[in-house]
C-alpha cells in the first residue's frame, strides 16, 4: 500500500502503517548516526537537556556527503541501523516515534517499537543520489565538530521509505526472505 | 673514480610522484559518481530478471540513482568509502619527487575534498577523531616485471565491509566447508550489506593473504570467471545458491541477492584452509589506470 504521511509521526499515525507499506514522508526529521547517538546517551545518563525535541520525533540514520554550492545536501542514503541498536530502546522510551535506516534490528529494538507504538522504516540503501532529491532543506543543529556525523534537521518532501517493523510486531525482513527462499 | 652504467640503468623509467597524485585524485572522484560498465550492465540485467515486484521496483530506483549521480555529479552513495588503492609497480620504475605513500594520500585528500566526497576516516579506532580529508588510504603494493604502474582505486563502504569475515577452516572441511562459509556469511549479512551484493572470496594463503585476495576479487570485472575450472564452477554454483536464499534487493525478498561471486586462490600451508569473504554492496566501485 502507498501512503503519504506528514511528519511528525505520532502513535496514532504509527498504528496505521504495516510492514510492507510504502510510505512517502513529508516534513521535518532529525539526522543522527553513531557518534551523535553516543553523545545523546551521555546527556541522558547525566539527565541533561538534549539538543533535539525527542517527543514524536523521527530520526534518520544518515551521514551525508558534502553539498555542492546551491544545494541543500549531498548524497544522503541510510546507514546500517544495527549500530544504533544499543541506543534506540532508550530513545524510543523517551518519545522517539520513528527510525529510518536499513538492515536488521535486535529484539530489544523491535520490542521497544511495539511498546511505544513506534515504527522502523527502511530507506533504499545505496540510493543516496536519488534520496537527496527529496531533501529540500538541511541545517546542522548540534555537534558540528562531528562533520558528517553532526545532528541535522532536514525538511523532506515525499521521501520514500518502506515499513520494516510495525507496532503490531511484524518484521518484513523475516517474512520477505522466506517467500523467495528456495531450499 | 669511474662509474660504469650498466644496460639496466638505461631501462629505468622515472615517474614523478605528482603524476600518481593527479591520477588518484581523478580516479577517486569519477569512481564515486559513475560505476564501471560491467557493474552498470549487471544491475540493468538484474532489473530485467527480478521476479519480486518490490525487488524490481527497488532495482529500478537504483538505476535512476545511477543516472542522477552521473548527471548531477553527486556520489552514488553517501558512503564514499575508505580509499583502497592497489598498485602494481613495474620493477624498472624509479619514483622521483618524494614519498609514494604521501603522493597517494595527497591524491585521496584532493579527490575527496574537490569532489564533494564524504570524509569517513577516523585517525584512531578508539579515540575516533575524523581526519577531515579521508586519509590515510589502504594501500596494497605489488612489484611486477616491466616499467609501468597499474593503479586500481576501489573505495569501500563499511555497511558491507562490516558483514565480511575470515574463516580459518581445517583442510578436512574441504570445498564443502568453503561453500558453507560463503553462504553463511551472505545470509548473516542479509539486508545490512545493501543487496544485491558482489561477493569477493579469497581461498588459501594465510590469514591476511586470504583477506587481501577477497578484497582484490571485488575489483575483477563482473561476469569474468577464474581461469581455474574448479574455481569458475564454484563461482557459478555459489551465485545460484546465494540467489536461492531469497534475501533479494534491499533485503526485502527476491531472486537477486548477489550479482557476482569472484574467487581468488593461492597456495597455502599443509595445516590450513583460510577462507575470506569480503562483501560489497551494489555500489561496487573500481577503476583501473595504467601509466
Amino acid at each position: 500500500m502507498k501512503i503519504h504521511m506528514e511528519l511528525p509521526i505520532t502513535a496514532e499515525k504509527a498504528d496505521r502503517v504495516h510492514a510492507g507499506d510504502f510510505v512517502y514522508l513529508s516534513g521535518q526529521m532529525y539526522v543522527a548516526r553513531d557518534a551523535a547517538h553516543k553523545r545523546l546517551m551521555e546527556l541522558i545518563e547525566k539527565k541533561e537537556q538534549l539538543p533535539i525535541d525527542i517527543k514524536d520525533c523521527t530520526i534518520y540514520y544518515m551521514g551525508p556527503s558534502p553539498a555542492r554550492e546551491g544545494r541543500p545536501i549531498g548524497s544522503a542514503g541510510p546507514t546500517t541501523a544495527s549500530r544504533m541498536d544499543k541506543y534506540a530502546p532508550t530513545l524510543l522510551d523517551l518519545g522517539e516515534k520513528a527510525m529510518v535506516g536499513k538492515g536488521k534490528r535486535t529484539k530489544e529494538v523491535l520490542d521497544a517499537v511495539v511498546r511505544n507504538h513506534a515504527v522502523y522504516f527502511a530507506a533504499i540503501g545505496g540510493a543516496g543520489a536519488l534520496l537527496s532529491q527529496c531533501i529540500r532543506k538541511s541545517e546542522i543543529i548540534a555537534y558540528e565538530d562531528l562533520g558528517a556525523e553532526a545532528i541535522r534537521l532536514i525538511t523532506v518532501e515525499d521521501f520514500p521509505v518502506i515499513v520494516v517493523a510495525d507496532d503490531h510486531g511484524n518484521n518484513l525482513y523475516a517474512t520477505a526472505q522466506q517467500e523467495y527462499q528456495i531450499s | 673514480m669511474i662509474f660504469r652504467l650498466s644496460v639496466y640503468d638505461y631501462m629505468i623509467r622515472e615517474i614523478d610522484t605528482s603524476l600518481i597524485t593527479k591520477n588518484i585524485r581523478e580516479m577517486c572522484i569519477s569512481v564515486n559518481y559513475e560505476l564501471s560498465d560491467d557493474m552498470k550492465k549487471v544491475l540493468s540485467d538484474a532489473h530485467e530478471k527480478e521476479e519480486s515486484p518490490l525487488g524490481k521496483q527497488i532495482l529500478g530506483e537504483l538505476q535512476r540513482n545511477l543516472d542522477i549521480a552521473k548527471i548531477d555529479q553527486i556520489p552514488i552513495c553517501q558512503d564514499t568509502g575508505m580509499a583502497v588503492v592497489f598498485l602494481e609497480i613495474g620493477q624498472d620504475v624509479h619514483f622521483t619527487g618524494g614519498s609514494l605513500e604521501d603522493a597517494i594520500n595527497e591524491g585521496v585528500r584532493q579527490g575527496y575534498t574537490d569532489g564533494y566526497l564524504r570524509k569517513s576516516v577516523v585517525g584512531d579506532p578508539i579515540e575516533r577523531v575524523n581526519t577531515g580529508d579521508n586519509t590515510p588510504a589502504i594501500i596494497h603494493e605489488k612489484i611486477v616485471p616491466g616499467d609501468k604502474v597499474k593503479i586500481k582505486v576501489a573505495p569501500k563502504g563499511f555497511g558491507s565491509e562490516n558483514m565480511s569475515k575470515v574463516y580459518m577452516l581445517k583442510p578436512a572441511q574441504g570445498i564443502e566447508g568453503v561453500k558453507d562459509a560463503i553462504l553463511q556469511t551472505v545470509n548473516d549479512a542479509g539486508p545490512n550489506a545493501c543487496p544485491p551484493m558482489v561477493i569477493g572470496v579469497g581461498i588459501g594463503g594465510d590469514f591476511e593473504k586470504s583477506a587481501e585476495m577477497a578484497k582484490e576479487a571485488l575489483t575483477r570485472e563482473v561476469g569474468v570467471h577464474s581461469d581455474k575450472k574448479w574455481v569458475a564452477d564454484l563461482e557459478s554454483e555459489m551465485l545460484e545458491k546465494i540467489n536461492n536464499l531469497g534475501i533479494g534487493p534491499a533485503g526485502l525478498g527476491g531472486r537477486i541477492t548477489a550479482l557476482a561471486v569472484n574467487v581468488n586462490t593461492y597456495p597455502t600451508h599443509i595445516a590450513g584452509l583460510p577462507v575470506a569473504v569480503n562483501i560489497c554492496c551494489h555500489v561496487n566501485r573500481h577503476i583501473i589506470r595504467e601509466i
